[in-house]
């Protein structure tokens, strides 16, 4: 199975419509792949829905970048998927 | 003296063709764009065939990312629009961009977003819900879009009056132009409501024909055998133009927008008022508005959606309307072709009627094979016809008792 930062960026290129190599971890979603706030919710879902995790609205402010997003997820997913 | 607002530009996405060539092709070789339904399972609505929208792909228009953000109305809408401001070789720079407008409604919105978003609801519960959900279904993101994607910042509206709000949006338009609101005005319809919802609601009102086995047959206007209207989809989108812009760039100008009327039956929700009351005093505020006799008319494209009821009250209004001169003029249907568009069919009618001026072809009326008592006009049966017609009337009625009309004129270039 693919890692979970590869499976991130991978929800990121569709979400987003952007290419692969444009999604580097450092990236921001807003600032470097030009994300609009409905986007970011929209990722946040579909993030949500990859994982089957629920990320909630205070932390999902949070998540600007591909990082972050990485380590959300990877703090947080379901265990039997770790 | 009074600003006038001609036609520079049409773009049309419908059950008989993509694209202006096309569609206008197959209206004068009277080529049915009538099938069975292919975008939900039909077989338990009583009227299982449609004007579907064929070969259409919005990502020849726009990024697939941003297709995702809006409902179908607003596909065909945008397209259409598009294609009409590449017609009219407009460039909207900054120059022009705050005379500029856009006016394209729908009659519905994006009624199958809502279906499928209420089944998320429903399923998963709230939090499921897009965040695009909002703005890809609501009437106003036609007119939204387009402005955005053009830079076009002067009005932005949204009619959604039934079956009338292509033509008003037109006429509205005209009107904005007129007053000096705008320099330049987009404007049409976009329906897209072939879902369970959209289907199952006119079956369920007994509106639809239910000539299931026959398709290209159903939608006959004026037919004695007419039995309801086949629901269809799509848009037409115009650019109108103050005439001295349009001039002093040089463009080409398919017609003048001389008159503009409207009128209510005050009536009922879903049925004419008798002998056509509400309809033959909307057409007599355009005429009154584009200061031209009865006489002056050649043609009508007519609401006609192929109802019992509906097809003779126009017939009668237009008795009551033209006098002896109704026995004279053409009025024909394009609806027994493309079906019945909703808030699309005032857009695509005002282009088939802008192109019968432009070049002097009426529009048949197909599958009319036995004229109904009471319906004794040129319908243009069966055969498309040359005829040079100096004026020319469209005319859309919508449930709620709303008429509108548009008189379109030859314009030497």
């Amino acid at each position: 199975m693919d890692s979970v930062a590869e499976r991130v960026k991978k929800v990121v290129v569709e979400q987003l419509g952007v290419n692969e190599d444009e999604v580097t971890n450092e990236a921001s979603f807003v600032d470097d792949l030009g994300a609009d706030s409905l986007d970011t919710v929209e990722l946040v879902m579909a993030l949500e829905e990859e994982f089957d995790c629920e990320i909630p609205d205070e932390e999902a402010e949070k998540i600007a970048t591909v990082q972050q997003a990485i380590d959300y997820v990877s703090a947080h997913m379901p265990t039997k998927d770790a | 003296m009074k600003r006038r607002a001609v036609i520079t530009g049409l773009g049309i996405v419908s059950p008989v063709g993509v694209g202006l060539p096309a569609a206008w092709d197959s209206i004068i070789q009277g080529r049915s764009g009538i099938g069975r339904v292919t975008r939900i399972d039909p077989a338990p609505y009583s009227s299982q065939i449609a004007g579907e929208v064929r070969g259409f792909d919005i990502g020849q228009y726009i990024s697939a990312k941003e297709a995702r953000k809006m409902d179908l109305f607003i596909h065909y809408g945008l397209a259409a629009a598009m294609e009409a401001i590449a017609d009219s070789g407009l460039q909207i720079g900054a120059d022009i961009a705050d005379r500029v407008g856009v006016s394209i409604g729908s009659g519905i919105g994006g009624l199958p977003g809502i279906e499928s978003e209420h089944t998320i609801v429903t399923e998963s519960g709230p939090r499921r819900i897009s965040p695009f959900f909002i703005p890809r279904c609501i009437v106003n993101m036609v007119s939204g879009h387009v402005s955005i994607m053009y830079g076009a910042k002067g009005p932005s509206i949204a009619m959604a009056t039934a079956c009338s709000t292509g033509t008003h949006s037109i006429g509205d338009a005209a009107r904005l132009i007129e007053y000096g609101d705008a320099d330049v005005m987009i404007a049409g319809g976009a329906e897209a409501a072939i879902s369970p919802l959209g289907l199952g609601g006119f079956c369920a009102a007994r509106a639809l024909s239910t000539r299931n086995e026959d398709p290209e047959k159903a939608s006959r206007p004026w037919d004695k055998d007419r039995d309801g209207f086949v629901l269809g989809e799509g848009a037409g989108v115009l650019v109108l133009e103050e005439y001295e812009f349009a001039r002093r760039r040089g463009a080409r100008i398919y017609a003048e927008l001389s008159g503009y009327g409207m009128s209510s039956d005050a009536y009922h929700m879903t049925q004419p008022a008798p002998a056509g009351e509400g309809a033959a005093r909307c057409m007599q505020a355009a005429l009154r508005n584009a200061a031209v006799t009865p006489e002056m008319v050649g043609y009508i494209n007519a609401h006609g959606t192929s109802t019992p009821l509906g097809d003779r009250s126009e017939t009668d209004a237009v008795h009551v309307v033209f006098g002896d001169h109704a026995r004279r003029l053409a009025m024909s249907s394009t609806k027994s072709m493309t079906g019945h568009l909703l808030g699309a069919a005032g857009g695509i009618e005002a282009i088939f009627t802008v192109l019968a001026l432009y070049h002097g072809i009426l529009p048949p009326t197909i599958n009319l094979d036995q004229a109904d008592e009471g319906c004794d006009l040129d319908y243009v049966p069966l055969k498309a016809r040359h005829a040079a017609v100096e004026v020319a009337l469209s005319n859309s009625f919508g449930f709620g008792g709303t008429n509108s009309s548009l008189v379109f004129r030859r314009v030497s270039n």
